[in-house]
């Protein structure tokens, strides 16, 4: 089973560029502190503003700072970011929606109602009040992040769950006594996972999205900790004599978030049973 | 479709009350209350002043007290006083919404007219070098920062080629131009700011329309319509086509929280004096009654927008007049 799946995505030329910058992406973050060429946080005010040249592939930044390096450095935020917002809007959505497929009634209602008036507020607005009140920083960011985007998730399971609840093989473990902590994470989550690592996927890409707006907007990862939404937002300040500021890390993050969501798709195609009975 | 509506109607009360119970929360997660903030800003304030201060916003009651005041505020449509310069929130906000709904608008109509023949297109060979390009396409909108986006069209369009503008909605003393020339100025204002807007929002309208293409062409009727010798082109557009394009409405009203969201980073990097921008120049001076009558705002805005997209789906799509009213 996980063969084909393997296949049929190595199979898809743009998913296989996707993962493999993913993972380029992934060792560059881990061993940042090897490969940097310069200090992230070194300044150095001879060489200010300095453009991309053998020295500094990426250029300088305004204190003398090496962008390359910042870049590197930069990897690790959103990674982290991306991951850990990621895994907190997936646990609290496959929670919260199997729960309400399960139990249904009043239950139910009530979760779905609270993913109706969670899926009302215009998304950046909620992050950003939040964010504006309490004082932003990278664990409230992320906490953040992951807490306004479960709604999709916990649909998703709950319409999973509503339509795996009644089939055979778990009313078979109902009526022999299981109890519905074990039928919910052992007969019916196991096969509603395919959607879920799906949208997991997504997930880390918007994740990255939202928190480079947020340090674009300054409301994110705060100076001298270098984030690519930081580099940009202080690059924006100086785009008519040094572009290579805005320029290095807009692709940055282009690139990463892109390479999220097209393996995402891929893997959304590859995960489709109904395609694979096309296949056969 | 009365009752429909009437049911519909009820089913937003208890959603406005949680709207409001999460505004409520989400200002009160706030370290110290808005009176020390004011006193930050000027630290000669005696005790007494702080006191007088606590009590004018009620920061003095319980909790839940000063909920179902604020609530009853809410209910007389008043949002309360600015911190910042001190008026009304209801007249900051009515000044710039219009700005921010025309921006949204003009973007939804421009991914509506991009999107469906990019789905259809897609749905039709796919698999294709055309699908696989319109895929790479709008999922390049759906990854790309758009704020860098923004950025880079404002120095290439803007600064070097100098064909835009890059600021604000209207040049300084467009008031004084013909209305012809007024229009032309507005448009040339607008161009990149909702442009680059539809942009992001290709993915999710494209996409749902090529997948909900993709599931109808296999539905036993276009065999039917084939197999009877209709052209293709009638096949696709008379039968295909109206079905496909049913549950699409419904996304519609989805795609509204994600782009009222987006206009506070395109308002404030395009300078566009609209409610996003108000919305950030607010959480950056912790200007609370504003932000939370934006928040309240902004999620009304959406529900009527959901409300608009199921009322059309209900109209356009017969089936579900017919199951609902049995």
């Amino acid at each position: 089973m996980f063969k084909i799946i393997l296949l049929r995505i190595l199979s898809n030329t743009i998913a296989v560029i996707g993962i493999c910058f993913i993972l380029m992406i992934v060792l560059i973050a881990l061993l940042a502190p090897v490969i940097v060429p310069y200090d992230p946080y070194k300044i150095n005010v001879y060489r200010v503003l300095e453009p991309p040249s053998k020295d500094h592939f990426f250029g300088t930044d305004e204190l003398g700072r090496d962008v390359l390096s910042r870049i590197i450095y930069g990897a690790r935020v959103s990674l982290k970011v991306g991951i850990i917002a990621m895994g907190i809007a997936i646990i609290t959505g496959t929670l919260l929606g199997s729960i309400a497929g399960y139990y249904g009634g009043f239950i139910d209602s009530l979760i779905m109602r609270i993913v109706d008036v969670m899926l009302s507020f215009p998304t950046l607005f909620l992050i950003l009040a939040i964010v504006a009140v309490l004082e932003p920083n990278i664990y409230i960011i992320m906490a953040v992040i992951g807490l306004t985007g479960w709604m999709d998730v916990a649909r998703l399971v709950r319409a999973e769950v509503l339509s795996l609840k009644e089939r055979e093989f778990v009313l078979a473990s109902k009526a022999m006594g299981a109890s519905s902590f074990r039928i919910i994470f052992k007969h019916i989550l196991p096969n509603a996972i395919y959607p879920v690592i799906v949208a997991a996927t997504f997930a880390v890409g918007g994740a990255i999205l939202i928190e480079s707006g947020l340090s674009f907007l300054g409301l994110g990862i705060q100076p001298p900790e270098p984030s690519w939404g930081g580099i940009l937002s202080v690059g924006k300040d100086y785009i008519t004599v040094a572009w290579w500021m805005s320029f290095f890390p807009g692709i940055a993050i282009f690139l990463t978030v892109l390479s999220f969501n097209l393996f995402g798709e891929a893997l959304r195609d590859a995960l489709d049973p109904k395609k694979w009975a096309e296949d056969l | 479709m009365l009752s429909y509506l009437v049911k519909r109607f009820f089913l937003m009360i208890p959603i406005l009350i949680g709207i409001t119970l999460i505004c409520f929360i989400v200002i009160n997660l706030a370290p110290g209350s808005p009176a020390t903030f004011q006193e930050e800003l000027s630290p000669k304030a005696s005790p007494e002043a702080a006191e007088a201060l606590k009590k004018l916003y009620g920061l003095d009651k319980p909790l839940h007290e000063r909920y179902f005041n604020w609530l009853k505020m809410i209910i007389t449509l008043d949002l309360g006083k600015s911190f910042v310069d001190g008026r009304a929130v209801k007249d900051k906000v009515k000044e710039r919404l219009p700005i921010t709904v025309t921006l949204n608008l003009l973007s939804l109509l421009l991914i509506f007219i991009i999107s469906i023949p990019i789905g259809i297109y897609s749905a039709l060979k796919p698999g294709s070098l055309i699908d696989r390009s319109l895929t790479v396409f709008v999922f390049t909108g759906f990854s790309v920062p758009t704020f860098w986006l923004a950025l880079i069209a404002m120095i290439i369009f803007g600064v070097n080629l100098g064909w835009l503008p890059i600021s604000g909605i209207q040049s300084i003393g467009a008031e004084t131009l013909p209305f012809k020339d007024r229009i032309i100025d507005w448009i040339k204002h607008l161009i990149m700011p909702v442009t680059i807007m539809s942009f992001a929002g290709l993915a999710g309208m494209s996409r749902y329309t090529r997948s909900s293409m993709l599931e109808v062409l296999k539905q036993d009727y276009i065999r039917t319509a084939r197999a009877k010798g209709l052209p293709e082109n009638v096949v696709i557009v008379k039968h295909a086509l109206r079905n496909a394009l049913l549950p699409v409405v419904t996304l519609l009203g989805l795609a509204i929280p994600g782009l009222i969201g987006g206009s506070v980073i395109f308002e404030s990097i395009f300078s566009i004096p609209g409610m996003g921008q108000l919305f950030y120049s607010s959480a950056m001076s912790r200007d609370y009654p504003t932000i939370m009558g934006i928040l309240i705002i902004g999620a009304f805005l959406t529900l009527i927008g959901n409300l608009i997209a199921d009322i059309a789906y209900f109209l356009v799509d017969p089936r579900i007049r017919v199951k609902k009213d049995v």
